[in-house]
């Protein structure tokens, strides 16, 4: 059964869907995506993480969606409309709807809330978020390497902090293959606008770039690559179709173990708020199979994947040195601690670009 | 050299499905009626463009179907709004929602798969000439189809005694329709003509701009394509203006981005509207002083018989 949201605010429209089964006394459980479930990326590899969840636990619980909400008011409202509905613990998978989140979760104390990728937590409300910087490092060693140009080309989402960590990540790797190792980044301000996307790939192979990165959600820059004849990363999703030739590896979501142990948590009463942070080690994210590189280069990934998931190397490794060129305090002994990372707002030395905002 | 020819490549790319999908709108809009879901007409445009060129292997096919989705929106659209007399805008809007909504359902089965991309033009020797050869005659069909669009719409309007009947019908409804003049059959075709322009324009991302179909994949563009009418004072001249520049203005943030001018990126995406509504605001103070918008645009009209 579907129903229909309409909100329409300031000329801008929302289309989600509603997605409800009948059942009274299963536990009720909502989910908010920032896009399409079709859009082979975030939300997709979310939703992915929701069918695991339906398929583990399906007749314990049901599952609502609502797609496509946009980050802002509309957000708030679509989070207490599933609240209302009765959903005991909701997911609201984008940065975005963190202070939305919380002041829904203020408004239901009885609610369980699950917000990915923020730090605003509440007696009701966890967060979660993967240490995709892992992959990004792995991402870097592997750029360097397969560049020729020695120019990495990145497409921002928005500059905050998870973004400008990844970008970091990538250049603090590149930069122990290549010193010299440049990377030009353009942000695209949309975390979903394939032609933009495409656009800002282009852009980026035009200026020189011959390794493609990107932290948005659609397959387009993989494809702009391919066309182009140059090398790429997938983001979230397993983008290898998109680019058979192109695609070197891809940072891929898992979310479905999580949702099952904090549902489970949840019908067990034993539900509290947390904040979990994921690396290689818990499997929130694994790496797409190394493709379209050399032997060695595939080896020496494979190596550092091991290292990173061993706990044994770490992408701050300290000493880091900012633009600026002083060095970054280092709180977590011999490499940034979580919280610097979580918050990082700066850029390594190498990174010839100014920090928007800063 | 070969970095101002990709910026011109790509300007024209980014620029025309906005052009079409305007130039359907204008022609829409002077007929009198206000159609605000050129969105949603666009998006089911690329659900079905893609459809049809997944289906057979041919863009020419995936185009066709792409122009009659348009077209057959924008007849629910003339169903409502000039056959039961809906209000325009309120039609419109229902009309942006259902297109994002039916989009999703025709192209669920469609999402992740691939198409050959729209073949670009190759005339050996003109082609290779350098900076102009592939802006010139190496572009996509839809880039050519785009300008002859643009030429057509304005010769017609202003050119042609039909055009001057279809302006009649936005300027002064009852005085066309005391003329003898069909006013709410030429503003369906107008409609059918904005929804087939739209559908096009839908079509055009899928298959040519990015190769591939997903939901939402028109990211606005559609009401990018409506302020460009109201902003060209509703003249295909400064439509022309008002998309390149959009256009020119996207791409160059872009690359002032890659090349790390300083500026945050931020304002730069804001660049294009700014850019754009300014340059045409200025254009038409400088010229005609006033609004120039079909003075019975938006209104509703049914004649008495």
């Amino acid at each position: 059964m579907r129903k229909s949201l309409l909100a329409l605010t300031a000329g801008l429209l929302l289309a989600g869907s509603l997605s409800a089964a009948s059942a009274a006394d299963k536990l009720k459980v909502g989910f908010i995506y920032v896009g399409p479930i079709g859009d082979l990326g975030w939300t997709y590899q979310h939703d992915l993480g929701r069918q695991a969840l339906v398929k583990e636990l399906g007749d314990k619980i049901e599952t609502t969606y609502l797609e496509n909400v946009p980050e802002g008011p509309d957000a708030e409202r679509a989070i207490e409309q599933l609240a209302r509905a009765g959903n005991k613990l909701i997911f609201t998978t984008s940065f975005g709807y963190m202070d939305s989140t919380l002041k829904v979760a203020k408004k239901y104390p009885n609610v369980h809330f699950e917000h990915a990728t923020g730090y605003k937590r509440n007696p009701n409300m966890s967060t979660y978020s993967a240490k995709w910087y892992q992959g990004r490092y792995i991402q870097g060693l592997i750029a360097a390497r397969m560049s020729k140009s020695g120019v990495l080309g990145y497409i921002g989402s928005f500059p905050i902090p998870e973004v400008v960590s990844g970008i970091n990540a990538t250049m603090l790797a590149a930069q122990t293959i290549n010193p010299n190792i440049k990377v030009k980044i353009i942000w695209a301000n949309t975390w979903f606008d394939p032609g933009k996307e495409a656009d800002a790939a282009k852009a980026l192979i035009d200026q020189g770039a011959d390794v493609i990165m990107q932290h948005t959600d659609s397959p387009a820059a993989m494809q702009i690559a391919s066309e182009r004849g140059k090398l790429a990363f997938g983001q979230d999703s397993e983008m290898i179709k998109f680019g058979p030739k192109t695609q070197l590896t891809s940072i891929i979501d898992t979310w479905g173990p999580y949702y099952i142990e904090r549902v489970k948590a949840e019908l067990a009463g034993t539900w509290k708020s947390e904040d979990t942070w994921g690396g290689l080690d818990s499997h929130m994210f694994v790496m797409a199979p190394y493709t379209n590189m050399p032997d060695d280069v595939k080896k020496m990934a494979e190596d550092a994947q091991a290292a990173i998931t061993a706990g044994k190397l770490h992408p701050f490794k300290c000493p880091i040195v900012g633009q600026d060129g002083k060095p970054v305090e280092c709180k977590g002994g011999d490499h940034l601690d979580d919280s610097q990372i979580l918050g990082m707002n700066f850029y390594v030395k190498g990174i010839d670009d100014k920090l928007p905002g800063k | 050299m070969e970095l101002v020819e990709a910026i011109i490549l790509a300007v024209l790319a980014a620029s025309t499905p906005l052009l079409i999908a305007a130039a359907g709108e204008l022609v829409t809009e002077r007929s009198g009626v206000l159609n605000l879901g050129v969105e949603g007409m666009m998006i089911v445009g690329a659900a079905c463009g893609f459809a049809g060129a997944w289906l057979t292997g041919s863009t020419f096919i995936g185009a066709l179907f792409g122009i009659v989705a348009g077209t057959l929106m924008s007849l629910i659209f003339a169903l409502m709004a000039l056959g039961l007399a809906v209000n325009q805008v309120a039609t419109g809007l229902a009309l942006t929602i259902l297109g994002i909504g039916l989009s999703g359902l025709i192209g669920a089965g469609f999402v992740g798969e691939r198409i050959t991309p729209a073949m670009h033009l190759h005339i050996p020797g003109l082609t290779d000439i350098p900076l102009i050869g592939r802006v010139l005659f190496g572009e996509d069909g839809f880039v050519y189809v785009s300008v002859a669009l643009i030429v057509g719409v304005w010769w017609f309007l202003g050119r042609t005694r039909a055009g001057l009947i279809l302006r009649a019908c936005g300027d002064n409804h009852v005085s066309a329709h005391a003329l003898g003049y069909p006013v709410l059959r030429i503003r369906t075709f107008a409609v059918m003509f904005g929804g087939a322009c739209a559908g096009l324009a839908g079509a055009y991302l899928p298959l040519a701009y990015t190769p591939f179909f997903i939901p939402g994949m028109t990211a606005g563009r559609g009401w990018i394509a409506l302020a460009l009418v109201v902003f060209s004072s509703w003249r295909p001249g400064r439509l022309v203006i008002g998309a390149y520049l959009f256009g020119a203005v996207t791409i160059l943030q872009l690359h002032a981005q890659g090349w790390g001018v300083g500026i945050p990126s931020q304002f730069m995406s804001a660049l294009p509207y700014l850019a754009t509504v300014l340059v045409l605001v200025l254009l038409s103070r400088a010229r005609t002083g006033g609004s120039t918008a079909p003075a019975a645009l938006g209104t509703v009209f049914v004649p008495d018989r």
